[in-house]
């Protein structure tokens, strides 16, 4: 355990206890490339054996699966927008919001071709591996664990279905199985990476928008795609949970985002509820003894 | 997503010490929450109250067996058992897995308030369970008879020195989340929980002992009432829109009746100390307001979890406030 066991930059494995711990592994989901096929929903249901969600048509968007849930570890985003916010990269200039009939033409191929200000911004989410998660802070079964990976698992083996994990998070990622009462959520592929395999979804992705790898590579690769996006003068790109200083002590799963983190469901500034436990410890203890206090005054007080 | 979402993408801050400008707008993802709200049921807002009402009782024993009065030891230790036998139940029965209860017992963990909370339960059960089950030593046969008054003396004690653990650990259970207005309650929460943990023991008094031996009962309403009015006052006055889910809808009618029969109990205490009916009339409405108190404060997380504003304007609000101080926008120690 070291200082900054409860918040604050930390290389989890090691403040878990493992020793000799590989390098931490982590996802880079770079939406600027997202296409929205829904592979990777698809291949992390199939790998992990993850029950159907029921059939749901939201009525909003291409999306009906809705968020991340205990059925569903990956979660693709559709978003719709007018006015994008830049010129000729992801879409440009005025004009009617008619989408129009599909061209034959692959998009992009001819320069003059007429576009729209409509953009569709598309991302696969998932459980961030926070560093300080505080799903696992709480979890008092201990059935949530960090691995060799430093990553945050779920041994449903153990958990009892005390729900204490799904208010924790602070991005609502872990959830409660209906049928089954336990919490379910992203491994990471555990029982995969474990192997040298890569998880599912990223083995899966068509378009490598999600990036499995050494978390540190990760970042470096990540730093070089935004800048290479805001050299073609996308100035909206940014990354989001990549920052081993904010409120969680950075996201092993990280993102690349076109806009506000909150227009695709994630918090703008997440912090992990346990920064704050020891001054709500501090805070019982005082309530305490002022109930104490209370009882001593009540028997001696007033007339005997 | 964009602008205007589904749900009201407007949110206003009511009232609030704090001067603040909320955002006239935010964003969100079709208007879906972006934390999730908790999935315990009402059973752990029954515990909420149960677990401060075995808390209140065993503190009530306690001072009435030190200071020499029979009732209010007698119904404060059978209260504190029957109070701990529903808290046990209700806490088993919300579970996914209750067959896995004893799961919780695998860890002790510092930074699970939950595991914290079960170890201080199980501590406080052996300790007034025994002194609940001493009160029956004069039907028991011989050697029982004399083993068991001072084991259950020694349980008694036992017990009220762990009752403030018992009472206030549960604000810390529900502050240590992401549920915007439980965590942004965090230093009020465990003194409106204590509070409402004395005010319900002391009602139990109220209701059980002779007009003689009531005294203390009803100072101690007085006492815990303050720290419950007060506590409740600040959260729904100082944590600007955070405060908003606990004046509105289901949270706020409760927490509204909560502080009404606060003050009826009160009042009935204080001024009804010759009547004995008064008196377990003040004590039946205590008990009530910290019912109606423990479901409102659960309510009003559950309802600030559900509104992606109560994630998001805070959230922006403090990014705002760092930016202004010059930090950079993601200061580890900042807020
Ligand atoms: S994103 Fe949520 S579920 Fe995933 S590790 Fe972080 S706190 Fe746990
Ligand atoms: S529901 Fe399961 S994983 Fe979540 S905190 Fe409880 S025991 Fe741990």
């Amino acid at each position: 355990m070291t200082g900054n066991s409860l918040y604050g930059p930390l290389d989890p494995a090691p403040d878990a206890g493992w020793t000799d711990a590989p390098p931490r592994m982590g996802f880079f989901t770079d939406t600027s490339v997202c296409i929205g096929c829904k592979a990777c929903e698809v291949a992390c249901k199939e790998w992990n054996l993850v029950p159907d969600d029921g059939f749901d048509l939201l009525g909003t968007s291409y999306d009906n699966t809705g968020g991340l849930s205990a059925n569903s570890w990956r979660h693709v985003a559709f978003i719709e927008q007018r006015g994008a916010p830049h010129g000729d990269v992801l879409g440009a200039a005025a004009g009617p919001q008619f989408l129009g009939m599909p061209g034959r033409d692959l998009p992009g191929r001819d320069p003059d071709a007429p576009r729209t200000d409509f953009r569709w911004l598309m991302m696969s989410n998932v459980c961030k591996h926070c560093t300080h998660a505080g799903c696992l802070d709480v979890c008092p079964t201990g059935s949530l664990f960090r691995t060799e990976f430093g990553t945050v698992v779920v041994q449903e083996d153990i958990c009892n279905g005390c729900g204490y994990c799904i208010p924790a998070c602070p991005y609502g990622v872990i959830d409660q199985r209906g049928d089954d009462g336990r919490a379910w959520k992203c491994t990471l592929c555990y029982d995969r990476i474990g192997d040298g395999l890569s998880p599912a979804c990223a083995t899966a992705c068509p378009t490598q928008s999600i990036q499995y790898g050494e978390l540190s590579q990760l970042r470096e690769r990540a730093a070089d795609r935004v800048a290479h996006l805001h050299g073609q003068g996308v100035g909206e790109a940014r990354l989001y949970g990549h920052d081993p200083s904010d409120g969680v002590g950075g996201d092993g799963a990280f993102f690349l985002l076109l806009d506000e983190p909150e227009v695709y469901g994630l918090p703008p500034d997440p912090i992990v509820p346990t920064r704050d436990l020891p001054a709500m410890w501090r805070r019982a203890g005082l309530a305490g003894l002022a109930m104490a206090a209370a009882v001593v005054v009540s028997f001696l007080g007033g007339r005997p | 997503m964009s602008r205007g979402s589904p749900r009201g993408g407007r949110g206003r801050g009511r009232g609030g010490d704090r001067p603040m400008v909320p955002p006239a707008e935010f964003r969100s993802y079709y208007g879906r929450p972006i934390v999730r709200p908790p999935v315990w049921h009402h059973d752990i807002a029954a515990y909420l109250f149960t677990g401060g009402l075995a808390a209140g009782s065993a503190l009530l024993a306690a001072g009435g067996d030190a200071t020499g009065r029979p009732a209010l030891r007698r119904a404060g230790r059978v209260t504190a058992l029957g109070a701990l036998v529903a808290s046990t139940y209700f806490l088993i029965n919300d579970l996914g897995r209750p067959a896995r209860f004893h799961h919780m017992l695998r860890v002790a963990k510092p930074t699970s308030p939950m595991s914290m909370g079960t170890w201080i339960l199980s501590a406080f059960g052996a300790a007034a369970g025994v002194s609940a089950v001493a009160e029956a030593a004069p039907l028991l046969p011989g050697p029982l008879r004399r083993l068991l008054p001072p084991l259950g003396t020694a349980g008694q004690y036992g017990a009220a020195v762990l009752a403030p653990a018992l009472a206030t650990y549960t604000a810390v259970l529900l502050a240590d989340t992401a549920t915007p207005s439980w965590h942004a309650a965090y230093p009020e929460l465990p003194l409106i929980f204590g509070g409402s943990a004395l005010a319900s023991g002391a009602g139990v008094g109220l209701i059980a002992a002779p007009p003689s031996e009531a005294g203390p009962a009803r100072r101690m309403a007085v006492l815990g009432a303050a720290f419950e009015l007060y506590g409740a006052h600040r959260v729904e006055t100082t944590k600007g829109i955070l405060s908003e889910p606990y004046t509105r809808g289901r949270a706020g009618r409760w927490l509204r009746a909560g502080r009404a029969l606060t003050v009826l109990g009160v009042a009935g205490a204080v001024l009804g100390r010759r009547s004995r009916v008064v008196s377990a009339l003040s004590g039946a409405s205590l008990l009530a307001a910290s019912l109606a108190t423990r479901f409102g404060v659960f309510d009003g997380g559950v309802a600030s979890a559900a509104d992606p504003k109560y994630t998001v304007i805070p959230q922006r609000e403090r990014l705002a406030r760092r930016a202004e101080d010059g930090q950079p926008v993601r200061d580890p120690r900042a807020t």
